[in-house]
């Protein structure tokens, strides 16, 4: 991290771990639940968050000092819907199928409470370079959760990783499934992702009591 | 004495080990521990944690012995070997080939019930550094007992593990718990590895191993036995009379068949005051109550045979009793002093609207007959909101008669 200050390399991994915009702000929670039960998925809608986050981020801070301060949240919304418009557009060019999975949910990036809370929070009041820091570490943290949380989901519950069967064939019986191995199908369920994010808060807790509320 | 000096002063000498709570749950399960008070005691009561679980464990020793017959009733019947038993003592149901057969297989679940389950608390009650808990004993016993007999034992095992932990440890442990751990397992099978809790296969043991060679190819008989509230939930005739319910010998989760044993094992815990009769009685009645209303839009010609709901909202409202697991939840599940609710008006809510959502659940949606597990997690989640009202009407009547006298 030879190029960046101190304080900047703070933006780019606070995020990651002792401030996560899941784990720690619980923020982002509704599509952390909706879209995880695939890797895949998961992958592409980190991907699509960090791109609207990186942007968006920048673009607010260089505008930030002509926004009329009464109607900045309308103009924030109008710069989040251009991105996910653009992000939704390239995912419908180019992965058709993916993006019916994703399907609402990657319009639903307008509302990701991470996105907005960031712009009001940092982006207002801070340096374009600084607040791309800011974007791109905040959307890492929230792609780490994703991440592992559609790890496990798809793993246990199809028994596939990025679509690719690495437990054995479920019909066929063989690898696990020879012994008696079944999928688990309360993971491919939305409540199931709300228990993973919770053992990933409770294992992040327990490891940095400092983390730990009253 | 001597054993006991010796362990005693064994655990004076490793006072500060990490495992040492580990050996202390085994150590005062066989002995009275050195410690205790010997004179000034302030508490007479006998009824302690201990003591309570022991006496909800009794209630359901009967349960299980006909459990274990049952299994081997159901599976020789199935295979067609024997003639179907005629009452309670019939002479094809208490033999030694069901009691072996059900053993065989009733007996591995309760070990893997407790082992995991006490391990798992051992485990918490090391790293917390606090005493082991006495709380998965009831729930130890409950879990094979709301089961299929022929569920996975590995499954089995992932379930109480998840059911333990998420269940009951991250709330703090026994005590503190908002959902009845047993139930939770049975909810984590249930969501997680539906084809084996529920359809026609699982409840008679060697049903499944049978489909499975027929589907090797061997010629042989399929082997099935669904159950009573499933039959009907396929808008079926079913061909068990109304005493076979009433004694079960009928297909079913381990423990729950036989309402005469559960009807006893209420008794038992009213007699003894650790089981709610308000509850029990309460959800009886909020049973009741929906299978009336139900029997009346049958009645009125408000929905025709061809409706999927026919079969099942035709049934006698006062047959709901005694076919599904309505009277083993509501004696034994839903009187879980930890997750009902606490005050007396509150507990005949919680109860009513049990009975009541159960047979709601198990009417409306056919591919969750047994409704009767859901209903009363939810109402476990609802019990502090139903004793926060309850409370505060109390507190609202008294100020007002407060503000009376003083004008």
């Amino acid at each position: 991290m030879g190029i960046l200050s101190k304080k900047d390399a703070a933006l780019l991994k606070d995020p990651f771990a002792d401030n996560n915009p899941i784990t720690i702000q619980v923020l982002g929670i509704c599509s952390a639940l909706a879209i995880t039960a695939e890797l895949e998925a998961s992958i592409v809608m980190s991907i699509s968050v960090l791109f609207v986050m990186g942007v968006g981020n920048v673009v607010i801070s260089l505008i930030r000092n002509i926004i009329p301060s009464k109607i900045r949240i309308i103009v924030q919304l109008v710069v989040v819907a251009t991105l996910v418009i653009i992000v939704d557009q390239v995912l419908k060019a180019y992965a058709y199928e993916l993006s019916k999975t994703l399907g609402a949910f990657i319009g639903l990036i307008i509302t990701n409470c991470i996105i907005m809370g960031r712009f009001e929070a940092f982006a207002l009041g801070n340096g374009p370079w600084r607040s791309f820091l800011d974007g791109i570490g905040n959307a890492v943290g929230y792609a780490v959760i994703l991440i592992i949380v559609g790890f496990f989901r798809e793993l246990l519950g199809s028994g596939t990783l990025l679509g690719f069967p690495v437990l054995g064939d479920p019909i066929a019986k063989t690898g696990l499934y020879a012994i008696g191995y079944e999928n688990n199908g309360f993971m491919l369920l939305s409540p199931m992702a709300l228990i993973v994010v919770g053992i990933i808060i409770w294992i992040q807790r327990s490891r940095n009591k400092a983390l730990i509320e009253d | 004495m001597g054993l006991k000096q010796n362990l005693h002063s064994f655990k004076m000498k490793n006072k500060d080990k990490k495992w040492l709570p580990a050996f202390n749950a085994l150590f005062t399960f066989l002995y009275t521990p050195n410690e205790t008070t010997h004179n000034g005691t302030h508490i007479k009561a006998a009824d302690d944690l201990k003591r309570t679980m022991n006496t909800v464990i009794i209630a359901l020793v009967p349960c299980l012995i006909f459990g274990i017959f049952n299994a081997g009733y159901q599976h020789y019947l199935a295979l067609g070997e024997i003639e179907s038993a005629n009452g309670f003592l019939g002479a094809s149901f208490w033999t030694l080939d069901n009691l072996l057969i059900g053993a065989a297989t009733v007996l591995p679940l309760v070990i893997v019930s407790y082992g995991v389950g006490l391990a798992v608390e051992f485990v918490f009650a090391v790293i917390k550094g606090h005493e082991v808990e006495e709380g998965y004993l009831v729930t130890g016993m409950l879990v094979p007992l709301i089961v299929p007999v022929d569920i996975p034992l590995w499954m089995l095992a992932v379930a109480v593990i998840f059911g333990v932990v998420i269940g009951k440890e991250v709330f703090g442990g026994t005590g503190m718990n908002i959902l009845n751990p047993a139930l939770t397992i049975r909810a984590f099978l249930f969501f997680a590895y539906p084809t084996w809790m529920s359809g026609d296969k699982v409840w008679v043991h060697g049903a499944v191993e049978r489909d499975q060679m027929i589907a090797a190819g061997q010629n042989l008989d399929a082997m099935s036995g669904e159950t009573i509230l499933g039959t009907y939930a396929a808008n079926n005739t079913v061909d068990y009379s109304f005493m076979d319910m009433f004694w079960g010998l009928i297909p079913g989760s381990v423990g729950e068949t036989s309402k005469f044993l559960i009807i006893i094992g209420a008794l038992f815990l009213i007699f003894t005051k650790i089981g709610s009769w308000r509850i029990i009685f309460s959800t009886l009645v909020g049973a009741l109550a929906m299978g009336l209303i139900f029997n009346g839009v049958v009645e009125m010609g408000w929905i025709g045979e061809t409706s999927k709901f026919y079969g099942l909202m035709s049934v006698p409202f006062w047959q709901h009793l005694i076919i599904g697991s309505i009277l083993f939840g509501a004696v034994y599940m839903a009187t879980d002093p930890v997750t009902a609710s606490q005050t007396n008006k509150g507990k005949w809510i919680y109860g009513f609207l049990i009975g009541f959502i159960s047979i709601m659940i198990r009417v409306f949606n056919p591919a969750y007959p047994e409704g009767v597990f859901l209903a009363i997690l939810l109402m476990n989640v609802f019990a502090p909101t139903i004793d926060h009202y309850v409370v505060q009407g109390n507190v609202k009547r008294r100020m007002k008669r407060a503000k009376v006298k003083v004008a």
